[in-house]
């Protein structure tokens, strides 16, 4: 478990300061992927690193395991350390050792014996699929490899928490896809929680249980991913959300249908149980008006069903009226407005 | 003029050992120093594992007097130190405490600058697993920074050759001293051609190994 109490970051002295985190309280469950979504320079990475204590908080607590971090001994962090995995963007896997030597790293600095490492070595070479690479050194490895390598030795000490640190910036779409998988498997098959930042919705969407979004160092919005994704209240939110649902029409498009007289369009977003039944079809049909789906789609979320789409109504307009109170009652539905949304 | 060349040659030999002993003795010197002065260097400097503001400015004062003077006036101006750390101020023994002092600060340079170019984030990975700064100084940083380093000194070893030709023309013997007596005050130009082929192979050599040894960290 990992807890923040009005946690302050701040950077520099004098009046070259930058805030880099603004009072963040959260917390992040024992066994949960959460992650966190940001721009650049939102304060996501500094974030993370108050978890390890690669950066101590200017104020207020943060508290891994029911240990408050910033009080503990040099000799306890250590230790602490240990039960806490990292991966990085970039990898930082040490150039001279082979992937073996890497993974087998954290376990020399505990004077592990020789036979229990590298029993632990070829265990995890093994888990993340990298059995015949065990001697190559990180330079002969492509992106996708080496940061399997990264997450093999992050795992080498059996922690209880991994931190991600954009561990799929650096990487293409597919091999993005096979990294998240391994980090839904280590979650599901070691029960270790992860605390992930990125700046990509789609990760999120992918692999977390609940979500953060910062910016400007502070948490703006902070839920259970479908909660969010179905229903966001801050811009920056909803932006990162229709980068990845791409439910929103483009204002060319918006203005030239608005452009006819009776057109009224609507979004209409289904979550739950809604999404799977035939809601728009028997609304419509019983109040005798006609409906057009022009935009929008509908994913998986966690399990779920989720759509967001973009729907005109021809009729009567005490009919679409109608049509539109009744629906309200069940999912919900906003008026398109001719600067979208 | 000219020298007789068959007592000649024993003296040629007889200098280049003495070359070659100053050069190696000054190197396993300057090392030891150089590279813990380096280490203490880089891992003091601000925001790096063993921050410390005392220890970093003092060394770099050092550092700073020291390099910027000519090796032939330190040579000549640390004569009096020479006398009480060697015990004479002629001969080989006394010419490798100058050289020694003289590389240790540029090995220093050295080692720092080549630290500086490792990763940082290889280091924080070290932090972030829990490794004392002990462990991270021997377990990664030498090691990630080692192919650079043997460059370094093999540069610092070449450099060795060439002070061992001047601490020899002020009582070190070698090579030098031996080009300075025959070839330049009594102009004869064969021994000195002799002792400047023999200084261009002994360079070649340490080039040559140091090039080979750090490919070999390298793997490439
Ligand atoms: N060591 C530091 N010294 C000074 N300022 C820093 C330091 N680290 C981060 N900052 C500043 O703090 C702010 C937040 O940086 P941070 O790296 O946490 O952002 P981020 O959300 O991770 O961005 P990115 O997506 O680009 O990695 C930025 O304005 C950055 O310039
Ligand atoms: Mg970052």
């Amino acid at each position: 478990m990992i807890k923040f109490e009005e946690v302050s970051k701040v950077f520099g002295t004098g009046d070259k300061t930058v805030q880099a985190v603004q009072n963040v309280s959260l917390t992040v469950n024992k066994g949960e992927i959460f992650g966190i979504v940001g721009f650049s320079g939102a304060g996501k990475s500094t974030l993370i690193r108050l978890v390890n204590l690669l950066e101590r908080p200017s104020s207020g607590k943060v508290i891994v395991n029911d240990f408050e971090i910033s009080s503990i001994s040099k000799d306890e962090l250590r230790k602490l350390r240990r039960r806490i995995g990292m991966i990085f963007q970039s990898f930082n896997l040490f150039n001279s050792r082979t992937v073996s030597g890497n993974i087998a790293y954290p376990l020399k600095l505990t004077r592990t014996n020789k036979q229990e490492i590298d029993r632990r070595v070829k265990e995890l070479l093994q888990f993340v699929g990298l059995e015949d690479k065990a001697d190559k050194y990180p330079e002969q490895l492509s992106g996708g490899q080496r940061q399997r390598v990264g997450i093999a030795r992050a795992l080498a000490t059996s922690p209880d928490i991994l931190i991600c640190d954009e561990a799929t910036s650096a990487l293409d779409p597919e091999t993005t896809g096979e990294i998240l998988n391994l980090l839904k498997k280590i979650n599901k098959e070691y029960n270790i929680t992860i605390l992930l930042i990125t700046h990509e919705m789609h990760v999120i969407r992918t692999i977390c249980d609940r979500m953060a979004v910062m910016e400007n160092g502070e948490v703006i919005e902070e839920g259970n991913v479908y909660d969010i994704f179905s229903n966001p209240q801050s811009k920056t939110t909803q932006s990162f959300i229709s980068s990845v649902l791409n439910d929103k029409l483009s204002p060319r498009l918006l203005a030239k249908l608005h452009e006819k007289p009776a057109a009224r369009l609507y979004r209409v977003v289904f979550t739950g149980e809604a999404s799977s039944e035939p809601l728009l079809s028997r609304v419509t049909r019983k109040h005798q008006i006609d409906f057009n789906i022009i935009y929008g789609s509908i994913n998986e979320l966690q399990d779920q069903l989720f759509g967001s789409l973009v729907v005109e109504f021809y009729g009567e307009k005490s009919e679409v009226d109608n049509v539109v109170k009744e629906l309200s009652e069940i999912v919900e539905v906003r008026e398109v407005a001719h600067h979208g949304s | 003029m000219g020298v007789e060349w068959s007592t000649f040659w024993p003296r040629i030999v007889e200098a280049t050992g003495e070359t070659i002993m100053m050069v190696i003795l000054t190197l396993i010197f300057s090392s030891i120093f150089g590279i813990l002065m380096g280490l203490l260097f880089f891992v003091t400097r601000e925001g790096n594992i063993l921050e410390n503001k005392l220890i970093f400015n003092i060394l770099n004062l050092f550092v700073n007097i020291v390099r910027p003077i000519p090796f032939i006036i330190l040579l000549v101006a640390i004569t009096p130190m020479t006398r009480e750390v060697v015990g004479t101020t002629i001969g080989t023994m006394a010419a490798v405490f100058p050289m020694t002092i003289a590389a240790s600060f540029a090995i220093a340079r050295i080692v720092e600058n080549n630290l500086v170019s490792v990763e940082p984030g290889i280091i924080e990975a070290a932090q972030a697993m829990g490794a004392r700064p002990v462990q991270i100084i021997f377990g990664v940083l030498i090691p990630e920074a080692l192919g650079p380093l043997i460059m370094g000194l093999t540069f610092i070893t070449v450099g060795l050759i060439d002070f061992s030709a001047m601490a020899g023309t002020v009582g070190g013997g070698g090579l030098g001293d031996l080009a300075m007596s025959y070839g330049y005050q009594r102009f004869d130009t064969s021994v000195m051609v002799v002792t400047v082929v023999i200084l261009i192979l002994l360079v070649q050599v340490a080039q040559f190994t140091g090039n080979f040894l750090s490919k070999a960290v390298l793997r490439r």
